[in-house]
C-alpha cells in the first residue's frame, strides 16, 4: 500500500496534514496505538523540518504487513553536517520557526528515538532525503 | 489524577471545544510552549498547559495523542484551532491565570508530573 503527499515549504498552517492523513490510515489498519504514536511523531517531526527548512518536499509512505517505510525528500538548503544536526540542541531554524514552537534542535534526535531505522542523505544546495523504517510487529 | 470539573472550578477555566463531560479523569500534566519538547512525551491521558496558541499546538497534540489542552494567560484558540481540535477529539480549555499559577494549582490538586 503506497501513499504520496506533497509538503509546502514555509507554510506552517498546513504543516502536519500529511502526518495526520498517515495516522488516519494506520488507525484504519488497526495498528497498535503506541506504535502509531511513535510513527506519526517521527514523521511529523520530519514534515515540520521540510516546512521549516526547505522550499518543497514530498512524503512517500509504503505500508507492508511487517513494516512501514516513509521517505521524505525535499528540495532545499540541505544539511552540511548530519552528525552535528543529530546532536540535541543544534538548530539552524529561523526565529519564525521558533515562534511556532519548534527549532530547538530536538527534531532529528526525537525521530531517531521513535524509529527502528533512520537513514539521512543530504546534498548542500540541493536537498535532503530522510528514510524512516518502523517494524509493525 | 484530577477531574476536568476541578480544573474549571479552581482555575476559573472554560471549555471552549471538545468533550464537555466534567467527570473525565486526567492523569498527567505537562507545561511547555516548546512543541518539540511536547513531542518527546510518552505519557497517556495528559493535559498540556501552554501559552502557545497556534495550529501547531493542536497538530502536535494530535500526533502525541494528548486529549486535553489548557491555554493560560487568556490566550484564545482560533476557530481554525477549534475545528482541528474537534476533528482530533481534543478538548480545549482557556483560563486567565499565568502558566506558573495554573501549574501550581494543578499540582496541588493532584495532577501528576510526567518527569
Amino acid at each position: 500500500m503506497d501513499f504520496k503527499f506533497d509538503i509546502e515549504g514555509g507554510n506552517f498552517s498546513n504543516a502536519g496534514t500529511a502526518s495526520s492523513d498517515v495516522k488516519k490510515v494506520l488507525k484504519k489498519l488497526n495498528v497498535d496505538p503506541k506504535l502509531i504514536k511513535r510513527i506519526v511523531v517521527s514523521i511529523y517531526e520530519a514534515e515540520v523540518n521540510v516546512v521549516a527548512h526547505a522550499y518543497e518536499g514530498e512524503m512517500n509512505v509504503s505500508i507492508f504487513p511487517d513494516k512501514i517505510i516513509v521517505r521524505i525528500v525535499d528540495k532545499g538548503p540541505g544539511i552540511a553536517d548530519i552528525e552535528l544536526a543529530m546532536q540535541k540542541g543544534y538548530s539552524t531554524a529561523s526565529p519564525e520557526v521558533r515562534e511556532m514552537g519548534f527549532g530547538a534542535g530536538m527534531g532529528l534526535p526525537n525521530i531517531k528515538k521513535n524509529t527502528n531505522e533512520l537513514n539521512i542523505k543530504s546534498t548542500v544546495g540541493v536537498g535532503t532525503e530522510v528514510e524512516l523504517i518502523n517494524y509493525l510487529n | 489524577m484530577i477531574k476536568v470539573s476541578q480544573i474549571l472550578d479552581v482555575l476559573n477555566a472554560q471549555i471552549v471545544c471538545g468533550n464537555t463531560d466534567l467527570n473525565q479523569d486526567i492523569d498527567f500534566g505537562f507545561a511547555s510552549d516548546l512543541m518539540s519538547d511536547v513531542l518527546t512525551i510518552d505519557s497517556d491521558n495528559l493535559l498540556l498547559v501552554t501559552g502557545l496558541n497556534n495550529l501547531q499546538t493542536i497538530r502536535t497534540s494530535e500526533m502525541s495523542d494528548i486529549p486535553y489542552i489548557l491555554f493560560v494567560r487568556d490566550k484564545k484558540a482560533s476557530e481554525e484551532m477549534k475545528s482541528l481540535a474537534e476533528e482530533s477529539g481534543i478538548t480545549l480549555m482557556e483560563c486567565r491565570y499565568s502558566m506558573f499559577r495554573a501549574c501550581s494549582l494543578l499540582c496541588n490538586m493532584g495532577l501528576e508530573p510526567v518527569y
